[in-house]
């Protein structure tokens, strides 16, 4: 049984449809990489798996358990299971490093705080900013920033991790750092999901790649298959146009 | 009170005058201010079941921006003799400049709110903070240095509008100052006087402001 498992999955805002009966899983342990063209609602899968975006059809299931978007109960139990990393970090503006990581833990998942500073200490230091702690978000680089929005998240003890194009708005230099995170955080047989326009790093890190377009899976499967031997047409014109530049 | 503007009777009637000038304002104020606050979150809840609360939180705002202080004055007057007639008049001035105070300070705390980027509640959101945890531990924090400047600026001004209260009899600094007058003192100095003093509490309300805004506003901002 997969993890996660998404079934003929619909949303849209005002009238426009963005996924359009979108299906996908994921064993556990897995990386799947969501490429394509901007609009084609990569973004927005992983806002409605998170439940940001409501869905107005198909279904969730997470470890088989169908996930009830429209509760306050089904979307607690749901954001114990899964967190997201976005890709303007959104660390809290007005609290330290540690109480960014403190936070939910303590109120949520009712963690004593003695026991969330020391995870929070072990997640900084996984990502190598153990001696940030007391800093604040706008004392931090935007790379800094962003392994901190992914210790964050893990703060969370998700079983499945939600990263969107979390190196998008960084700088070039940046880069490198936030993708090795991700790198040794894939060692650990969490199971991702991510956007990315890091094809380099896409096809290195990924079990699984899913061409995305107008709302719909094109085509998946593994990163040699999707980067060398695409069977969609839509998929060779997105390499190509990749490739070229 | 024959002449000597420093005589211990004098001033301790100035005094007086002054107190309940402070006394509306600052009681008025604070009042508003939490009141304010409250309409400001309920305005903002989604809960189709506060819909009615809401639609009435939007009623009294509205309603209470556009009329006179004097009018609210007036009407506060009437309907509260007509249930509790012992009430002071400096009782119901202070109700008068509370129903004012809150209209404003509504509006203000809920800028205020409205300045927080929505990214950083769809944070706490999708980490399972409830509505509550939120507010308090990211949205307030953060709305303070923006709610403080314009609530504080709101106060210092309505130190002068409670002179309105005169109207009614309460007998604060600007009537204090017509009585001055009227018992021999040259406008001059009885306004004088008055004048000092308005200008004495608008400045420490002016730099309390200033203090917690600086407190306040530690909550850093990008």
């Amino acid at each position: 049984m997969p993890l996660l498992d998404i079934d003929n999955l619909s949303a849209g805002y005002g009238g426009k449809t963005i996924l359009d009966g979108l299906s996908l899983s994921a064993e556990r342990g897995d990386v799947v990489s969501l490429i394509g063209p901007s609009g084609s609602g990569k973004s927005t899968l992983l806002r409605v798996l998170i439940g940001l975006t409501p869905p107005t059809g198909g279904t969730v299931r997470i470890g088989g358990e169908a996930i009830s978007y429209a509760d306050k109960a089904g979307l607690k139990s749901l954001r114990r299971r899964m967190s997201i990393v976005f890709q303007q970090f959104n660390l809290f503006q007005n609290m330290s490093v540690l109480d960014n990581l403190t936070l939910a833990p303590v109120r949520t998942l009712g963690v004593a705080r003695a026991e969330a500073e020391a995870r929070a200490r072990d997640l900084l230091a996984n990502v190598g900013l153990a001696d940030k702690a007391g800093s604040y978000p706008d004392q931090l680089s935007g790379g800094q920033q962003q392994r901190v929005a992914i210790a964050r998240a893990l703060a969370m003890q998700p079983e499945i991790l939600l990263l969107d194009e979390v190196t998008s708005a960084l700088d070039p230099e940046r880069v490198g750092e936030v993708l090795e995170t991700i790198r040794s955080l894939a060692s650990t047989g969490i199971t991702m999901l991510l956007v990315s326009h890091e094809m380099a790093f896409v096809r290195e890190i990924s079990t699984k790649v899913v061409m995305m377009d107008a709302g719909r899976v094109v085509e998946q499967g593994s990163p040699a298959a999707i980067f060398k031997t695409p069977t969609q047409a839509r998929t060779k014109s997105f390499m190509q146009a990749i490739i070229r530049h | 009170m024959n002449g000597d503007l420093f005589s211990p009777e004098t001033l301790a009637f100035l005094a007086a005058a002054l107190g309940r000038t402070l006394w509306m304002t600052v009681l008025g104020c604070t009042i508003g201010f939490v009141i304010g606050m409250g309409l400001a979150i309920l305005r903002r809840t989604r809960a189709p079941l506060l819909a009615p609360l809401r639609w009435a939180a939007a009623l009294y705002v509205e309603t209470f921006r556009r009329i006179p202080f004097l009018v609210i004055l007036i009407l506060v007057l009437f309907s509260v003799q007509a249930f509790a007639p012992d009430l002071s008049l400096l009782g119901i001035a202070t109700i008068a400049v509370t129903l004012a105070a809150t209209a404003y300070l509504t509006e203000i705390v809920g800028a205020g709110l409205d300045a927080v980027p929505r990214p950083q509640i769809e944070s706490a959101e999708v980490l399972g903070l409830s509505a509550f945890d939120t507010l308090r531990h990211v949205v307030l924090p953060q709305a303070w240095s923006v709610i403080l400047p314009p609530a504080a600026a709101f106060m210092v001004m309505f130190v002068k509008d409670t002179a309105l209260a005169s109207h009614l009899g309460v007998v604060e600094l600007a009537f204090a100052g017509k009585i001055l007058v009227n018992k021999g003192f040259s406008p001059l100095v009885g306004f004088g006087a008055v004048l000092v003093l308005y200008a004495l509490i608008s400045w420490p309300l002016s730099r309390i402001a200033t203090y917690l805004e600086s407190r306040l506003a530690a909550s850093r901002h990008r």
